[in-house]
């Protein structure tokens, strides 16, 4: 069964890359983000992080900000997962 | 649709005439639009325009202006400051007689004072600023320069700063980050579930949603008919 935040993380992503209802169900962990969708670039990526932390109700450090943490779906995921349970 | 100009006192950067798009046959209710800011206005503006349209069918004049320093504007942005746009958006609504108001996003923190309205995807300014600094930030390490936001923005109070293209002033970004939206008599907040869909000042890439727009002006239109 889908978490909590895996679900309101794919309706995010779903605003931002405007994608059909639904269509976010195709994710998986190693759907490619940032850098494999030529769409996300830094501004989009940069409104992703904000509205990750108006919905998630989470803090996004400067630092936590890398290549890898934007790669994957998977990594996003386990990300935000971990951010909301510390 | 037309093109009209309004005259423009402005505080920082002498008197200027902005341009503006109408919808104007002279009706007795006058709406002023106020477009979302900075890098958020591209993303807006057909919305912007097509909620416009709506509102000219239904029987309401309305009114788009450029805030001084973006869009046709030949103030330069570096240059204007709050307080700039805030006279701005009052001369506007002096200029074409608008009897309300609707703005959108950070468009709203530049209200002029005393008109009825309604307040779509209300922000804080803090809230764009960080999202501008955060995008520069990730452009930044993309491009192997590692910056980060808080020096960034201590720069940018000392001496202004490029975001996304904009050249910002320190006053811009100083008097920005403090204003948040206000509780108004006679405002009404609109937040998207009222209007479906997702936001389209989100969206990685421009986009329209005709929907959006017909559940925008139909919640002006019902309002102004009841």
């Amino acid at each position: 069964m889908r978490s909590e935040t895996d679900t309101l993380l794919r309706k995010i992503l779903s605003d931002v890359l405007g994608l059909k209802p639904g269509q976010a169900d195709a994710f998986d962990a190693d759907t490619g983000l940032f850098g494999h969708l030529p769409e996300l670039d830094s501004m989009a990526v940069a409104g992703l992080l904000t509205e990750m932390e108006d919905r998630l109700d989470i803090v996004i450090e400067d630092d936590e900000i890398d290549g890898e943490l934007l790669e994957t779906y998977g990594a996003l995921l386990d990300f935000a997962e971990a951010k909301r349970t510390a | 649709m037309k093109a009209a100009s309004y005259p423009c006192p402005l505080p920082h950067c002498g008197s200027s005439s902005e341009y503006a798009l109408t919808f104007d046959t002279g009706r007795t209710r006058r709406i002023l639009l106020i477009p979302a800011l900075l890098d958020e206005a591209n993303r807006m503006r057909r919305f912007s325009v097509e909620v416009m349209r709506r509102l000219d069918g239904a029987g309401f004049d309305c009114f788009l202006p450029d805030l001084p320093g973006t869009n046709e504007s030949t103030v330069d942005l570096a240059s204007v400051t709050p307080s700039d746009w805030h006279c701005a958006m009052a001369a506007a609504a002096n200029g074409f007689g608008a009897t309300h108001v609707l703005a959108l996003r950070g468009g709203g923190l530049f209200w002029p004072e005393g008109l009825p309205g309604w307040h779509y995807g209300a922000v804080k300014g803090a809230s764009l600023l960080r999202t501008l600094l955060r995008a520069r930030v990730i452009a930044a390490r993309e491009a192997g320069r590692e910056e980060t936001a808080d020096a960034l923005l201590a720069q940018a109070n000392e001496r202004g700063i490029e975001l996304a293209g904009y050249p910002l002033s320190a006053a811009m970004v100083r008097e920005l980050s403090a204003l948040v939206p206000t509780p108004r008599p006679g405002v009404q907040v609109i937040d998207q579930q009222l209007l479906g869909g997702s936001p389209l000042w989100l969206r990685a890439e421009p986009d329209e949603d005709g929907a959006q727009a017909d559940a925008l002006a139909a919640v002006i239109a019902m309002a102004l008919n009841a």
